[in-house]
């Protein structure tokens, strides 16, 4: 059953990542990012992490794709003004990435005889957190100053383009593009304070 | 756990592949965006798994740090990729390449 489990989970990840790359609209490539997170966020289920799938759905699924959606939506990005390489840059990647896959898989064939040990299952939040708030603690503060390092880089980028935006002659149009940075940040935000 | 650590590897490998071919083979930068975020997504994946065979729990606080460094990564890459986008009106990575020497 579990087996079963993990076939299934396997196929929609691997065939939604594959739709991911070949769709040509941008907001259906994020849209089936969205059933690969959740696919992996099921993965996560099988192998008794419950504490990392909540998080997972609750930051990508719920924070970064979201911000995804929200960017590709301000930037009018559809079907239309999508750009393509050539043919040949297609197949030369096509090409490169089949040729990584082989070389990865080739290295880590070992790693499977490592044995494998039992003990107290490990995924749930009591365990995790024992371990997060005694060993890792300061990787754990130092984490939220790198979220708050990136809030203010987001803002001062978005307060950066404003400036040399809005120039005196700017016109009415852009009066609507002065909304962006505001909602932006306050996106962002919601993401950072979500994963806090 | 009575799944088999290769077919993760296996699984881990093939979506770590696609976000390469992602990156080689899409134009668009928000796209090229998610694919990276499809590479973290496969390594993380073979992380837990690793620290499930394993017993250790050393492997999931590392997922957990990189999924706090991807928000991060993504809400500052996002914010400069509008910014470009209001001064070129696109996000095409081949018209971005002022950076170069």
């Amino acid at each position: 059953m579990t087996l079963y489990l993990f076939y299934f989970l396997s196929f929609v990840a691997i065939f939604s990542a594959l739709l991911v790359v070949f769709s040509k609209n941008p907001v259906y490539s994020v849209l089936y990012l969205i059933i690969t997170f959740f696919a992996i966020a099921g993965h996560y289920i099988l192998l008794n992490a419950q504490f990392l799938a909540a998080v997972h759905v609750i930051v990508y699924a719920g924070a970064i794709m979201v911000l995804f959606l929200y960017v590709i939506m301000l930037l009018n990005l559809n079907q239309d003004s999508e750009p393509h390489k050539s043919s040949l840059a297609k197949i030369a990647a096509v090409i490169c990435a089949g040729t990584m896959m082989v070389i990865i898989i080739g290295t880590l064939r070992g790693s499977a005889s490592l044995p494998a040990k039992d003990g107290v299952n490990i995924g749930y939040v009591k365990e995790l957190g024992n371990v997060l708030f005694n060993e890792f603690l300061l990787p754990f503060e130092i984490s939220s100053i790198l979220l708050l390092a990136a809030m203010v880089g987001v803002v001062m980028v978005g307060k950066m383009d404003h400036k040399t935006v809005d120039s005196p002659q700017s016109v009415n149009g852009n009066s609507t593009l002065d909304n962006r940075p505001s909602t932006m940040d306050k996106v962002n935000e919601k993401e950072l304070t979500i994963n806090k | 756990m009575n799944i088999p650590i290769e077919y993760y590897i296996w699984l881990s490998t093939v979506l770590f592949s696609i976000g390469v071919l992602g990156v080689l083979y899409r134009r668009n930068a928000i796209i090229i965006f998610a694919c990276i975020e499809l590479m973290l997504n496969a390594v993380n994946l073979l992380m837990v798994a690793f620290s499930a065979k394993l017993n250790d729990s050393n492997g999931q606080v590392f997922v957990f740090f990189i999924m706090a460094v991807a928000a991060a990564e993504v809400a500052v890459g996002l914010a400069i990729l509008v910014m470009m986008y209001r001064k070129t009106k696109s996000v095409d990575i081949d018209i971005l390449n002022r950076l170069r020497g």
